[in-house]
């Protein structure tokens, strides 16, 4: 690309020296988007912008709060009470993970059924799933922050998980603490690394736009640029676009920051924390519910436990469950190598949309699931939602993709938005 | 909407002056949107109630008897009350103001002549001066000497020898009864 | 077909309900609260007349730590009133010039003053139960408002089925039906100040609107700019969507 001439001579002197406006021009302005994309492909920016307001938000929450286990529940009151609109920049932090999770649960949907982790763009969908963990482990440890039922019996029974693991276990338990259980050396770090973390996944962001801009953006149709006229520049087309996408956020977020605040949140938290009285029931927030529940899934009796720990003289249920956990995220990873189909999108793939939707479902009733208590008929309920999760990427995926008969993949984008405008 | 644009040669059509308007007055409400809610995220940072709520105290000076000072903490800073004896008060007011390198009469300085209140902090850099204690050097004008720099101050806590460059500073006070005051 | 049958499941799974209250109380009947819905406000008198009941029942064994007596203004009691209110509690200050603690009357900038010093006290004083804090009781109990009106108006006669333990009371809303707490209110146990008569459902209904208040002080400016920051967003929304239409014209021809 052309380097574009300034007029404005201060723009024009920086940009000599160091190219950012002409680097913003070409990725930004410039930038040859497909023409056919549709309100799906909103939810990329909307997970940027939701970040940023964390970040924001976050950075002026620290301003007031204290992370010390005798205050830390008082601050964040005082936070409330009496810091100026203290309790609108809480509202927004706290819903704004919900927010964040919900944008970013539909962005990685969207990515599942129009085949946007398929070759060229495999390192794209990687480094997106390292965000997610990256998202998880930031909004865990912001949890467990303002110091209340829930922070902590969430932290207690979350980090003994890492007892489970085989003979270093309990060594990396006490390490990760600082201490015999959750107390003010855990608390400490967790808000340093809560601080941090954000900061990561910003730059996470970064590689995965600039990943983005090396192979361009998948379409609905999934079929790949071939012709100048497939494409139209990113502004204003798309500026615009994301924007009247960004009004329709930001009604949605204030709907709930100031009409529902308390909406995503557990009553057990405005109870602060105490080691003795363990709450009746310890739920995490509802965006680590499905994740929760496969943890769960894995009771001693569990057929599929029992199956593949034969032998297991190291391995317990507890185990198990954890590994299925996070193997449940990593599985996404290589999500590129297990579908076999040559077809991208769904709209071609008819067989595959069905089974997409029923993932869908799958997702939510683990999500459902991950709330209840763990007792019958909620256990096997989750344990066969477990399976199915399980199933989809490992048996469903690799064989579907070579056994399904795609429908008739359009020639080129220009060809398909024509005829669909005759 | 009205059609804005002429016919004359050289003006913008019409679906082009439409958009340039709808940007604008996009753009307008959306700038205004954005500066209405950077407005918290700034005044967050102002002092809050519970700051606010310590930035006034309430004094009771019935226990202060002639002759004697106490300190008190307002906003964080010592603050001398003292109840000046008949010949304190006498020094003070007899006091030339030509030779005073921050003029200012001792009326000026009081509300009642017997209670003189001011800021304990030194105007020079800082310090918090002696006299306060009848155990205490008071400099050579009866009232207070700092011992950083050797600033001294007279009855009315005003600068009268050494580095300062004004007189100990009064905050703002009122007698909301006979015996209390309130400060700030 | 399928994107309806997600959706239809997902609302089914919706309905039946988010995680139960532990134990097998039945969920408190709604009631209509002034403070519910967008343009929810405080009814300043209920919630001075909740605070006279807080004041001179509740605050015998719980406390509520949260609140300063400044803050007092937010229900409507004067800068003369909370001066007065705060002069009838004794606070521990210190230490003074000679190293010790001393006590002094309350002042506005201190908070409310707590019946006991400490847990292990209040415990002590309690038959080991720990009167809870009440400052954010109303958000810290599924069912909110409705949970605390329907517990303070449900004790009664334990049924036939229900075996009490030993000093424990029969509440028809406590999860487990057996609460710790002698009921607490009874006709008239407070003489109301603006001659309200004080059966047991006016205080508890009184009491429960202080409470909503000492947990959401914020409650009403936050619906008021709700308001506002909806209507603004919804006029943006609209004009971000025509300006996206205008921009498009040309590709949608």
């Amino acid at each position: 690309m052309t380097k574009p001439t300034w007029n404005n001579s201060v723009v024009k002197w920086i940009d000599d020296r160091l190219p950012i406006f002409s680097f913003m021009h070409e990725e930004t302005v410039e930038y040859p988007t497909p023409k056919n994309l549709n309100y799906w492909w909103n939810f990329g920016s909307l997970a940027g912008i939701v970040l940023v307001i964390m970040i924001i938000t976050g950075i002026i929450l620290a301003m007031h709060y204290t992370p010390h286990v005798d205050m830390a529940f008082a601050s964040t009151e005082r936070i409330d009470r009496d810091v100026n609109y203290g309790w609108l920049i809480r509202d927004i932090h706290m819903n704004g993970a919900s927010i964040f999770f919900l944008v970013v649960y539909i962005h990685i949907f969207r990515g599942m059924y129009y085949g946007s982790y398929k070759a060229p763009r495999e390192l794209l969908w990687m480094l997106g799933v390292l965000i997610l963990l990256a998202m998880m482990a930031t909004a865990f440890m912001g949890y467990v922050l303002p110091w209340g039922q829930m922070s902590f019996w969430g932290a207690t029974v979350i980090t003994n998980l890492f007892s489970a693991i085989p003979l270093v276990g309990d060594a990396i338990l006490s390490w990760l603490w600082g201490g015999f259980a959750v107390d003010n050396p855990t608390l400490n770090r967790f808000f340093s690394l809560h601080y941090l973390l954000p900061f990561v996944i910003f730059g996470l962001v970064f590689l995965h736009l600039w990943a983005l801009h090396v192979g361009k953006s998948n379409n609905p149709l999934g079929i790949d640029v071939k012709e100048p006229g497939d494409t139209i520049p990113f502004h204003p087309y798309y500026t615009a676009k994301d924007a009247f996408g960004l009004g329709v956020l930001l009604i949605v977020y204030a709907s709930f920051v100031f009409f529902s605040p308390d909406f995503f949140g557990e009553p057990d938290n405005y109870i602060e924390a105490n080691a003795l009285v363990t709450p009746a029931q310890i739920v995490p927030e509802w965006y680590l519910l499905p994740y929760y529940a496969i943890l769960r899934a894995f009771t001693d009796d569990f057929i599929v436990y029992q199956v593949i720990s034969i032998g297991g003289f190291l391995f317990s249920a507890k185990l198990a469950g954890v590994i299925a956990m996070f193997g449940s995220i990593l599985l996404l990873l290589v999500l590129p190598w297990l579908d076999t189909s040559p077809v991208r999108s769904a709209s071609f793939r008819p067989v595959y949309k069905l089974f997409f939707w029923l993932f869908i479902i799958d997702c939510i009733v683990l999500g459902y699931i991950g709330a209840k208590p763990a007792h019958e008929p909620f256990t096997w309920i989750g344990q066969i939602a477990t399976t199915y999760y399980f199933f989809h990427f490992l048996v469903l995926l690799p064989v579907l993709g070579k056994l399904e008969k795609p429908l008739a993949v359009p020639d080129s984008i220009s060809a398909a938005v024509t005829k669909s405008s005759t | 909407m009205a059609d804005a644009t002429s016919t004359a040669p050289g003006a913008p059509d019409e679906g082009e002056s439409r958009r340039d308007f709808l940007l604008i007055a996009t753009s307008t409400v959306g700038a205004t949107g954005a500066a209405l809610a950077a407005w918290p995220l700034i005044d967050q940072m102002n002092p809050s109630a519970d700051t606010l709520a310590l930035s006034s105290i309430e004094v009771d000076l019935s226990a202060v008897k002639e002759g004697q000072s106490i300190t008190v903490v307002w906003r964080k800073k010592p603050v001398f009350i003292r109840h000046r004896s008949k010949a304190e008060i006498e020094t003070a007011q007899a006091v030339k103001l030509e030779d005073l390198a921050d003029p200012e009469t001792d009326k000026d300085r009081v509300k009642k002549p017997e209670w003189l209140v001011m800021v304990g902090i030194c105007t020079h850099l800082g310090c918090i001066p002696l006299g306060q204690k009848d155990n205490q050097p008071k400099g050579e004008f009866g009232g207070w000497f700092c011992p950083c720099h050797g600033s001294h101050y007279d009855t009315s806590g005003r600068i009268r020898k050494g580095p300062a460059p004004k007189n100990l500073p009064v905050p703002p006070y009122n007698f909301v009864k006979n015996n209390i005051i309130k400060i700030g | 077909m399928i994107k309806t049958i997600t959706a239809i499941f997902t609302a089914f799974l919706l309905s039946i309900g988010t995680a139960q209250a532990a134990g097998d109380a039945p969920k408190p009947p709604k009631q209509d609260w002034s403070f519910n819905g967008i343009f929810g406000h405080y009814d300043r008198a209920s919630a001075q007349r909740g605070f006279q009941v807080y004041k001179n029942v509740c605050a015998a064994c719980h406390s509520l730590n949260y609140v300063y007596y400044r803050h007092l203004s937010g229900i409507g009691l004067t800068e003369a009133q909370i001066k007065a209110i705060a002069a009838e509690a004794e606070v521990t200050d210190g230490p003074n010039d000679a190293g010790e603690m001393f006590k002094r009357k309350g002042l506005p900038k201190d908070r409310y003053a707590a019946p006991f010093p400490n847990e292990q006290a209040a415990r002590s004083a309690n038959n080991g139960a720990y009167p809870p804090d009440l400052s954010l009781m109303v958000k810290a109990r599924h069912g909110g408002a409705d949970y605390l009106y329907a517990l303070l108006t449900g004790y009664g006669k334990a049924p036939s089925s229900v075996k009490m333990m030993e000093g424990m009371n029969y509440n028809k809303y406590f999860p487990g039906h057996q609460i710790a707490m002698v009921p607490p209110l009874a006709a008239d146990a407070v003489e109301y100040a603006d001659g309200t008569k004080a059966t047991v459902s006016q205080m508890a209904q009184d009491v429960t609107m202080f409470l909503s208040w000492a947990a959401s002080p914020e409650m009403e400016e936050r619906k008021r700019l709700g308001i506002k920051v909806l209507l603004f967003l919804l006029v943006l929304a609209g004009m971000l969507l025509a300006l996206k239409r205008q921009v498009w014209s040309d590709i949608h021809k």
